[in-house]
């Protein structure tokens, strides 16, 4: 089990948390009509060895998603951010 | 009775409260304070269990949760227990036990003819003779059953347990895990610190190894104190009986207390065990050592025990399981043995695998009159169902005997090989190890930052005064990462003098396993005597190609079980890096895993089971449709009513009657379950118009309307209704088994992609009840009841809806139809719901109104073609489901781009249909379609997503997906269920089945 530092409710158990897939895409605007782009949103991932973003969602606390740098390695927790802060 | 083992005096047990346990149908006598084991010693028992493989006679071998043979059946009847380690169950007044994995019984085993095929039942026996060509076949299964009952461990029960389990949830500062000299000192220091602390010890008693010392010496005035210390310590919270079984990340750890295992039945109300969950910011791993055996023939006879196993057995339970000892060791930690063997009236030799000894070690033998053998190993044990004698050799460098053998008669072997640090918890938090080589062992590589400390014997620290300073340091160091105070002053006890001899890291000799000159032994030397793994398997394993620590444990069993490489390891890699002629760190070690030692699942399930599983959520008219006989379903967590049978109806006769009714007159369902979320802001109507793929931005406030949602990738993800209650304000419905998905779905939106529209969304399914009313007297009915609205056609047409109040209730009324009929949902607040379901059934009586449940619900929709889950099953497109109508060309919407791709395009992919199944049986959903031209083989055309029988049709009808659907109407297609090997034919027509123009729910 991991242990996340939600900013608004502290520190939780995984359990309180869903996954929510890699944070480091970007979804495209809405109005783009390129297929790739949204092949790349949807289907592309990269596995990384280390660092990786991840969205979590605070399911059983504030409902905020959140975007958490964890190590896929060793599963060690960095900073942990508010999803909606970081603008479009 | 007589216990011919048990010495005169002496012992940690308390001679004034005897007691009396069974075992295989013996008594066995003993007293408060002893084991299972310690009580067959005493009682001379040599036998108590069979080996795995070959069913040879074992004795008890440890005197620890290591115990690889005294596994026993515990209690009887529904408490019955396998797999028990009698070396740690402690002993009460009646306890029941019976040897497992042998029949009749231990001491007479019919499976023991095994021992005669041992040359057939090597490693990888399993694989070689039943994976190859004969798996899976009628050979393979006969043998199987039969292999399954001989083989494994014990018994399993199969009714229910009926004790009581409980799960805690803990928080601490300092995580002390192990109560012996270092785990004590650990929990003192952190303590002192300021530290909250949670001590945890497997044992009943504090203590560890110092309770295999000799009673009343300088180690148990050291424990006296640091007991009396620690009662004074209302910051450290200590709890016996307790095992942590696993590390987890962010310094979480899993523990199991047996709060009352030992005794046979728990007190009222009283758990049996306890699961904790304890997260802590910083842990003391003070978890001692095992000692390792040495590898010699016949080294599984009963009677060949751990040398200082029987120490624990003379000093702690004052059970001297031998006269004649022969003692064999590699290293310092057999010296103290002996002498304690001595005092208690033995007659010793002592081997030792080193030819040079320091003098302080073996003058005080002599002394003693033990007979000592520098340089000797044992070759083989004498003996079939007990050890009668040791044959002796001198060892050269490699542990092959040099010179010939001779016999000493014994009655007990004592082995010592050196200790193996309990590394578990540190290899489960995927921290590195090294090997030592002084102490021959994996140790942790240990770094500043770690959040776990390690003292004491899990350091290879065999010196007890060490071993208490270790753990002082732990414990202050890990309060000072917690606290940040430093330079607290620490009062740890310490032994006055040190006690010599405990040094068991210094001097070892590598030689563990020893063979005659050519390398082989006398009979079978196992290296795990619970797997039955002897050497020349890992022998064959080698000369078979196997290379890898990890294959070889797979390919041997070596370690595997409860083992985990508790006895075995160190055994196993020694043999395989002198087959290699490599060192052991070069072959490397295994991955240890939780459970550190077994668990009841039932500890983990704590009360989370049966209807405890998971919350059960209740609509606010549950007890109504309770009282009125419904017969609940499960949907997801919620409970809904399936049907309300009427004087014995089978729940087929009840559905078609209740649909039926509901096309004549008019009935209610409860569909408070559907997903109820507030969208609400300025931004409201473009945020719908991006996650529906119909248009929102016309919607004028008072109307509703019907919206399907995508996923990204273009496949149908939900629909549902949304009406707009006010300029920025709409009240979406999801399906019932989306609702949770379809809010995280849209927070995730909002908050991670579109954060400039001003836009909340709330869960409100909980605050609103929603009946839907249909049936031609639906609007009568409502008039009779509604105070303040107008609901004639004119006002109140389709997807629209008003406000009205029911017994002066306020609800909202959208006019929508899901059963094709002429239909109303009512929302009302939940708190009031069941209020004005009932005033609706009494006004109602007068229209003959009736409650209907999911299954006719499902009757009335499959009639009208209406796609529901079996249909939106994530695979499905919009066009598929004949849905494509609804989708705006001119607006982007999410899963907009991606739906296009080729493959969703496709002409030829199954979509929507209707079925007319002939004859008189309904068809089974996920029945295969085949063109009744081709073969009823192969790939299918299509399948059936959703049947019923039609009351309004008088038929059984099916909607289903099937290849150019829209194509084949008025065609005759075979319907083919594999499972039940049933063939029916049935016409694809229209999925709208009943009233296609909807000029009833229009009316
Ligand atoms: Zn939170």
């Amino acid at each position: 089990m991991i242990r996340i530092n939600c900013p608004v409710c502290g520190l939780r158990d995984e359990t309180e948390f869903t996954y929510g897939g890699d944070a480091s895409v970007t979804r495209p605007p809405i109005d783009d009509t390129q297929l790739s782009s949204w092949m790349d949103f949807v289907f592309m991932r990269d596995n990384p060895r280390g660092e990786h973003r991840e969205f979590w969602h605070h399911v059983q606390g504030c409902r905020q998603w959140l975007v958490l740098e964890r190590n896929t390695a060793n599963h060690a927790i960095g900073s942990c951010t508010l999803a909606a802060g970081r603008g479009t | 009775m007589k216990q011919p083992n048990r010495l005169e005096h002496g012992g940690r047990i308390d001679r004034d409260r005897a007691i009396e346990m069974q075992f295989d149908g013996q008594t066995l006598s003993a007293f408060e304070g002893d084991t299972l084991a310690s009580a067959m010693l005493a009682n001379g028992l040599k036998i108590v269990a069979r080996g795995f493989k070959y069913h040879r006679p074992r004795g008890v071998f440890s005197a620890g949760v290591e115990e690889p043979n005294a596994l026993v059946h515990l209690r009887s009847g529904a408490r019955h227990e396998p797999n028990a380690r009698a070396t740690v169950v402690e002993a009460y007044d009646g306890l029941q036990s019976t040897g497992q994995n042998a029949w009749p019984g231990v001491r007479f085993d019919i499976s023991a003819v095994n021992q005669l095929l041992a040359p057939f039942i090597g490693a990888g026996f399993y694989y070689k003779t039943f994976m190859g060509p004969v798996k899976g076949t009628a050979f393979w299964m006969f043998c199987e059953k039969f292999i399954r009952r001989a083989a494994g461990m014990g018994r399993a029960q199969t009714v229910a347990d009926p004790d009581e389990y409980e799960k805690v949830n803990a928080f601490c500062d300092v995580l002390v895990i192990g109560g012996g000299p270092a785990g004590l000192a650990a929990a003192i220091a952190a303590g002192q610190c300021g530290a909250r602390v949670i001590l945890l010890e497997q044992d009943a008693c504090l203590g560890g190894s110092m309770l295999s010392l000799p009673v009343g010496g300088e180690s148990d005035a050291c424990l006296k104190a640091m007991e009396a210390t620690l009662k004074g310590m209302d910051n450290v919270r200590i709890l016996k009986r307790t095992t942590v079984f696993g590390a987890y990340d962010q310094d979480v750890y899993g523990a199991v207390e047996r709060v009352w295992d030992h005794v046979e039945v728990p007190p009222a109300h009283q758990p049996r065990q306890r699961y904790w969950q304890i997260r802590t910011k910083q842990a003391v791993m003070a978890t001692g050592a095992i000692e390792r055996p040495l590898v010699f023939a016949n080294n599984d006879r009963p009677g060949v025990m751990l040398a200082n196993a029987v120490r624990s057995y003379v000093n702690r339970y004052a059970v001297l399981p031998g006269k004649k000892i022969v003692l064999a060791t590699n290293n310092d930690s057999a010296y103290a043995v002996a002498a304690d063997l001595v005092r208690a009236g033995a007659e010793v030799s002592l081997l030792d695998a080193r030819v040079s000894v320091p003098a302080e070690l073996f003058k005080p033998l002599e002394a003693l009159g033990v007979q000592l053998y520098p340089g000797y190993g044992i070759l083989a044990a004498k003996g079939s169902r007990g050890v009668s004698g040791a044959k002796i050799v001198l060892l050269d460098e490699n542990g092959c005997a040099r010179g010939p053998s001779k016999t000493i008669r014994c009655d007990l072997i004592a082995v010592s090989g050196g200790w193996t640090p309990v590394v578990h918890l540190w290899s489960q938090r995927g921290q590195k190890l090294q090997f030592d080589e002084q102490s021959a062992s994996f140790l942790p590589l240990k770094s500043a930052s770690s959040t776990l400390k390690t003292a004491g014997s899990a350091n290879a620290c065999g010196d007890l005064n060490q071993a208490l300073l270790q753990g002082e340091v732990a414990g202050q160091e890990a309060a000072k990462a917690v606290t940040g105070v430093v330079g607290v002053q620490v009062n740890v006890p310490r032994l006055k003098e040190a006690i010599y001899a405990d040094d068991w890291a210094r001097d070892l000799l590598m030689i563990w396993s020893v063979t005659r000159e050519d390398g082989s032994t006398d009979g079978k030397a196992f290296v795990d005597v619970q797997h039955d793994v002897a050497l020349s398997d890992i022998d064959l394993a080698h000369r078979e190609g196997f290379v890898s620590v990890e294959h070889l444990k797979r390919y041997t069993t070596t370690g595997m079980a409860t083992d985990q490489g508790k006895l075995s390891n160190i055994n196993a890699l020694a043999r395989m890096a002198q087959l290699q002629a490599l060192s052991i760190p070069k072959v490397g070690t295994t991955t240890f895993r939780p459970p550190y030692t077994p668990i009841a699942i039932g500890a983990i399930a704590g009360r989370e089971q049966g209807i405890h599983f998971r919350p059960t959520r209740l609509t606010p008219v549950h007890d109504w449709h309770v009282d009125n006989a419904a017969v609940m379903i499960e949907a997801g967590a919620w409970k809904r009513p399936w049907y309300y049978p009427e004087g014995g109806e089978t729940i087929n006769q009840a559905y078609v009657r209740e649909a039926a009714h509901v096309r004549k007159h008019v009935g209610v369902v409860d569909a408070s379950t559907l997903g109820k979320i507030a969208v609400q802001g300025p931004d409201a109507a473009e945020f719908l118009n991006r996650v529906y793929v119909n248009a929102w931005k016309k919607l004028k406030i008072g109307r509703l309307r019907y919206g399907v949602m995508l996923r990204d990738d273009g496949i149908v993800l939900d629909d549902g209704a949304t009406a707009r209650l006010g300029e920025n304000d709409y009240f979406m419905t999801t399906t019932t088994a989306n609702a949770a998905k379809i809010l995280g779905y849209l927070e995730h939106l909002l908050q991670t992609a579109w954060t400039d529209l001003k836009v909340h969304v709330t869960s409100v399914s909980d605050q609103y009840a929603a009946f839907a009313v249909a049936g031609p007297s639906a609007r009568d009915l409502l008039d009779a009841v509604c105070s303040g609205a107008d609901l004639s056609n004119e006002a109140l047409p389709n997807n629209q809806f008003v406000k009205a109040t029911i017994a002066g209730v306020p609800v909202r009324i959208n006019r929508m139809s899901y059963s094709g009929e002429l239909a109303y949902e009512v929302y009302v607040a939940s708190g009031y719901a069941h209020a004005v379901w009932k005033n609706l059934f009494k006004a109602g009586a007068s229209f003959d109104i009736k409650p209907y449940g999911t299954e006719s619900m499902g009757a009335l929709r499959i009639e009208k073609g209406h796609v529901a889950g079996p249909e939106i099953d994530g695979r499905t497109t919009l066009g598929d489901l004949g849905l494509a109508g609804f989708a705006s060309r001119v607006k982007p919407f999410s899963g907009s781009v991606l739906r296009h791709r080729e493959k969703l395009d496709m002409a030829s992919r199954p979509t929507l249909v209707g079925l007319e199944i002939d004859g008189d049986t309904g068809g089974m959903a996920g029945s295969l379609i085949y063109d009744q031209r081709a073969q009823q083989m192969g790939e299918e055309q299509g399948f059936l997503t959703s049947t019923t029988y039609s009351p309004a049709l008088k038929k059984y009808i099916s909607l289903a997906l099937l290849r150019d659907g829209h194509e084949r109407f008025g065609e005759s297609v075979d319907i083919v269920n594999h499972v039940g090997d049933t063939v029916q034919t049935a016409k694809v027509v229209s999925p709208h089945f009943f009233d296609p123009e909807g000029a009833r729910q229009n009316a």
